[in-house]
């Protein structure tokens, strides 16, 4: 039996700008369930970073009710928004978005330790990084010395090193070549298959082809 | 890698990737925290050492004719509440009857300013001061010679002796081609007493005070009384004796011990060691300001960084623990490096400017090392905690946004 991992219940987002209010969501409705591999498509301008940053609980609804894994966001504090952020979701950027201070290892364990507190000794880290091609060698370097393919996937090891439920993907592959962006949507295709959710924002139908359900956004509602 | 370890790590690190711009802000502190941490030394060696000449002659008492104000100077007189300007034979008897179980009681004769002439005519001025040969012998030390044994015999301070070339045997001619004048032989020359309260022996030439009352026609006209004390702590119970006898009807005597100099002095030094850290402070401000600005950049820099942290998971506090970190480590280094250096720099400015390091590894001296530290780092925190609750409060998703 599957559930509802997702709600969104007509959820409206407004910008107040000094030129006047501007509508970026507009009493938009739906539900994702668990285990579930949607795409998110619309022109520039429609809502969908916006609706993402909403599911990525970086920002809270003007009006509505979003529920991700069963917590009302639009009731909870800074702090509980930012655990739920750290346990339950985890986000793949267009621009891979790693801390170039950090190594590539660093990076993956960074939330790991941000979660338990302690650094990894179980080995996950490393498991991770080879699980998506990253070797202990290239585990060492920090991000400007990667490739944008192998910068990706320190970020695919990222965003699961805490197990999360849900995998946000803006963009995944929208500053990668096309072999290197097969190569990755194949990798969010296992994910799926092991049961993770994930919800991906993309302007490219090929893409969109990996996903289970694609919804379109339009002018902050659904098409 | 421990949990506080990866945001202390990442703050190491933003330090080092601006290495440059860290070691100024730094170098800032460290500066500030020299100024300080010197000036502190130098006063409280200051303090020291002059508290130390004074309660060297802690024991002593002076009294003086009243001259309206509180002391007042031997032999200088001004408005005085009657005619004599100096004490008078039956009032150094009475100081003697109240004071002569405390200690030993001793009159000074003085005449201050006076024309001398020494070899080849080298004229120059000196305070003469009048004793008995026992006053004398209990008072003062000689470094070379003896003390006078005739009437023309005369000491002098080591420090005049120096100025005029003044040795064993020289001649001096007291007083001014135009009155009366008597030449003198040195046959002792007395060795340093200092800052003294009672005699200023080291500039001056002491003679027996049957020359002195002879010369100047000032018998029983004493400038000061001077009590040595036996005890410190009877200085209380005499000063009121003799304020109560002799300034019964109005105020003919004053009388200063060298407690009341010792705390006027060493407050004075201690105001204006306050007053010159203050200024030296200023330089720990323009510092903070260096910092607040360095921990701005770094704000302004990494709000994308920031954003991804919030993003995946870091809370506010951690992101403003980060950047006081960043901060506590400019301004714990720079500190540090400020006490390393205020040790030797203090060290030669004591030396050059008192002239004693005799108390510079005192606490009270080595004090202001750790002050300094504490206020440079201090400084330091206070300055990068507006960045970092700037840091901390930014909107993720506009942080996310930025370049």
């Amino acid at each position: 039996m599957t559930s509802s991992i997702v709600e969104v219940c007509n959820v409206t987002k407004i910008y107040s700008l000094l030129s006047g209010d501007v509508v970026a969501l507009d009493d938009l409705s739906m539900s994702i369930e668990d285990g579930e591999f949607v795409a998110i498509m619309g022109p520039s301008g429609s809502g969908k970073s916006t609706l993402m940053n909403q599911l990525g609980c970086l920002d809270v609804p003007t009006k509505g009710e979003l529920r991700i894994a069963g917590k009302n966001i639009r009731t909870l504090n800074d702090r509980e928004l930012t655990r739920l952020r750290l346990n339950t979701l985890g986000y793949i950027f267009q621009r891979y978005n790693l801390i170039p201070l950090l190594s590539a290892y660093e990076n993956v364990e960074y939330p790991y330790i941000m979660k338990h507190r302690i650094p990894d000794n179980t080995g996950r880290v490393r498991g991770l990084l080879e699980a998506v091609g990253i070797d202990r060698k290239l585990a060492r370097h920090k991000p400007p010395e990667l490739s944008g393919g192998q910068q990706q996937r320190v970020a695919v090891a990222r965003a699961l090193v805490n197990d999360p439920k849900i995998l946000l993907c803006d963009e995944p592959t929208g500053n990668l070549d096309s072999k290197t962006g097969a190569q990755i949507m194949k990798m969010l295709s296992e994910l799926n298959e092991k049961g993770h959710t994930i919800i991906m924002v993309t302007h490219n139908p090929e893409t969109a082809k990996y996903a289970d359900r694609t919804i379109v956004i339009r002018d902050g509602r659904i098409a | 890698m421990k949990f506080k370890d990866i945001l202390f790590t990442l703050s190491i690190r933003s330090i080092r990737l601006h290495m440059l711009r860290s070691i100024l802000s730094a170098l800032g502190i460290t500066i500030g925290v020299i100024a300080i941490s010197a000036m502190g030394m130098l006063g409280a060696n200051m303090t020291l050492v002059v508290t130390k000449q004074i309660s060297s002659m802690g024991n002593t008492m002076v009294v003086t004719h009243y001259t309206g104000g509180g002391g007042g100077s031997p032999g200088f007189s001004s408005s005085s509440s009657s005619d004599k300007d100096y004490i008078t034979q039956s009032q150094f008897d009475k100081i003697k009857q109240i004071a002569g179980k405390y200690g030993t009681v001793y009159a000074i004769y003085t005449e201050n300013g006076e024309t001398i002439y020494t070899g080849n005519d080298v004229k120059g001025r000196a305070t003469i001061y009048g004793l008995s040969s026992a006053d004398m012998q209990n008072v003062l030390t000689i470094q070379n010679g003896t003390f006078p044994r005739s009437g023309t015999d005369v000491v002098v301070g080591n420090q005049l002796a120096e100025r005029q070339g003044l040795k064993i045997g020289s001649k001096i001619t007291i007083g001014d081609e135009d009155s009366s004048q008597q030449r003198v032989r040195v046959v002792g020359i007395l060795k340093s007493r200092g800052l003294s309260s009672d005699l200023r022996s080291d500039s001056a030439i002491i003679t027996s005070d049957d020359f002195f009352t002879s010369f100047y026609d000032k018998e029983g006209q004493f400038s000061q009384v001077t009590i040595l004390l036996n005890n410190v702590n009877d200085s209380a119970v005499i000063k009121s004796a003799i304020v109560s006898q002799l300034n019964k009807k109005e105020d003919t005597v004053s009388v200063s011990d060298s407690s009341n100099q010792a705390s006027t002095i060493t407050s004075t030094i201690s105001t204006l060691t306050t007053f010159i850290m203050a200024i030296a402070g200023i330089s720990l401000v323009v510092a903070a300001v260096s910092i607040f600005n360095v921990m701005m950049m770094s704000v302004t820099e990494r709000i994308h960084e920031i954003g991804i942290l919030r993003s995946i998971g870091t809370q506010k506090d951690e992101i403003m623990r980060m950047f006081v970190y960043e901060a506590s480590v400019i301004g714990i280094l720079g500190s540090t490096m400020g006490a390393v250096l205020s040790f030797a720099i203090g060290y030669l400015v004591v030396a050059m400017l008192i002239g004693s390091t005799e108390f510079f590894f005192t606490w009270q001296s080595l004090f202001y090392l750790p002050l300094g530290v504490c206020i440079g780092t201090g400084i330091c925190l206070v300055s990068g905690v507006y960045p970092a609750w700037m840091a901390a409060n930014l909107d993720p998703v506009e942080a996310l946004r930025a370049e």
